[in-house]
């Protein structure tokens, strides 16, 4: 039985295709996505993310579980509002789930989870906090809309009232505030600035309607999956999983190292796996020529020393802002500048870079 | 519902094939088709002179989701393709039964026709699905 968000409605009214996300009937798009993905690049657009799952963290050993939940240390958000994104690990390092946590105040946080990704997720946590003296609360009462694109702060702004507007003023990215019926951050998953805005169900009809008449315009999946792959952020259940460590999957810098005596979960499996020396890594490729890159396809090359090696394309698609396609890879370290990948019987060749193709409107390799 | 035109012929793989006389035919692919792939990112198309046994692949449509066969619904000689998607794939999406089409073939037996779907038959291999 597929859920649907409290959204549904609306997205009919605005011609949406619906398609099954792992459970739940979400828009893929309103009638074309690529239109939907430039209108985050050049204008504003916004995304029904009531699917996510919302949880908060709350006691006096807040604080001492997460340090030991996460791979990020959340003793480093000292400011109230603070965000951090990062992995919750198992013991052999794989990645159970990627999310970001808010620091509300020392004995409460919040974290925001995949949806698709919820019940493990959820057994996971309630399986470690039982030494802590912690509760978790999930709040699937809450709905989430992302407000996305170089003018969705200054049309959201139209939406808040005076003292969201006076709070919001200035925040940098990853914080957060809470005022009036918004839990309000600036994070988002397309490379652009803007907002996500966590809101009881009750009143989330209302604010995409607000989003609306001052036009901002409302994107599916399939748009929000083009911009982050151009913004060279991970899809969670594509370039990493519990089979993938974060060191392989661009997320070393997601892992706090300090202090030494921090135990966090998965911490000795990922010294062994960088003692070894043997992971793959994370990098962007992109082919000009006519073509997607999609994933499953091969990537290979020969290394300095002529021997073939290989690796795989984890998520590709076709850039529409760039107007050829990108991919997210997982290779031997040993790659160098260009590469090889298998697609419908030929060789195409591919130019690596860092991942990560596109940040505010802008190419960044 | 997508628009099925009575007057064009159809293939179980969603081309359409509308005939132009002296045994030439256009071939594209159907609105419910391109609906399926959604935005058309490349059509990857046959050379003009090139030639196809009915059921060859022929053309590959490539949308942001997916890369699509296009199989040849008659055999014959590709004698013209259109350009315009070289640049306008998206022509492929607004307009698949016009601007969108894909290539030309001059058929090299025209009762293979006979072995295609009308508009009710085609209509009633998608509602199946």
């Amino acid at each position: 039985m597929s859920q649907q968000t409290v959204l549904f409605d609306k997205h009919i009214e605005a011609g949406a295709k619906m398609v099954d996300f792992h459970g739940w009937e979400m828009p893929i798009n309103y009638g074309s996505q690529i239109e939907e993905h430039h209108a985050v690049r050049q204008d504003a657009g916004m995304f029904d993310v009531s699917h996510m799952t919302v949880v908060d963290i709350k006691g006096s050993q807040a604080k001492e579980f997460l340090q030991k939940l996460l791979a990020n240390d959340v003793a480093k958000l000292t400011v109230e509002g603070k965000a951090m994104y990062g992995g919750m690990l198992n013991e052999q390092g794989g990645v159970i789930d990627d999310l970001i946590t808010y620091f509300i105040s020392d004995d409460y946080y919040r974290l925001v989870v995949n949806s698709a990704t919820r019940v493990k997720d959820m057994a996971w946590i309630n399986k470690q906090v039982t030494d802590f003296d912690v509760v978790v609360t999930e709040l699937p009462e809450l709905s989430m809309i992302a407000v996305q694109g170089p003018n969705a702060k200054a049309k959201a702004a139209k939406v808040f009232n005076a003292e969201q507007n006076a709070l919001v003023d200035g925040m940098k990215p990853f914080f957060s505030v809470e005022s009036g019926d918004f839990f309000i951050a600036t994070t988002g998953y397309t490379g652009e600035s803007g907002y996500e805005i966590i809101v009881h169900q009750d009143k989330v009809v209302a604010l995409w309607q607000q989003l609306l008449d001052v036009d901002v315009r409302p994107c599916g999946l399939g748009a929000r999956d083009t911009l982050r792959l151009e913004a060279g952020m991970n899809l969670y259940g594509l370039d990493m999983d519990e089979e993938v460590s974060p060191l392989a999957a661009n997320m070393a810098w997601t892992i706090a190292w300090e202090p030494q005596e921090r135990n966090f979960n998965g911490r000795e499996a990922l010294v062994a796996q960088k003692a070894a020396g043997t992971l793959h890594k994370q990098v962007g490729l992109v082919m000009e020529a006519k073509g997607v890159l999609r994933a499953g396809q091969k990537v290979s090359f020969k290394d300095s020393e002529g021997v073939d090696q290989e690796g795989i394309i984890t998520s590709g698609t076709f850039s529409p802002t760039l107007g050829y396609s990108v991919a997210i890879a997982r290779v031997p370290r040993s790659i160098g500048d260009s590469a090889q990948v298998e697609m419908r019987k030929k060789f195409a060749d591919v130019k690596v870079v860092k991942p990560g193709f596109v940040r505010n409107g802008k190419q960044t390799f | 519902m997508s628009n099925i035109p009575a007057e064009l012929k159809y293939a179980s793989s969603h081309e359409w094939v509308r005939d132009e006389g002296n045994g030439i035919f256009t071939i594209g692919i159907t609105e419910h088709a391109q609906g399926l792939l959604g935005d058309m990112v490349f059509v990857d198309l046959p050379d003009v002179g090139d030639t196809f046994d009915a059921g060859d692949d022929i053309a590959v449509a490539e949308s942001v989701k997916a890369a699509s066969d296009i199989y040849a619904p008659i055999t014959g000689e590709v004698v013209e393709v259109n350009e315009d998607l070289e640049d306008a794939p998206e022509l492929v999406n607004s307009n698949a039964f016009n601007d969108g089409w894909m290539f030309k073939i001059k058929a090299d037996d025209v009762s293979e026709l006979e072995n295609l779907l009308d508009a009710e038959g085609y209509k009633a291999t998608i509602d199946e699905d």
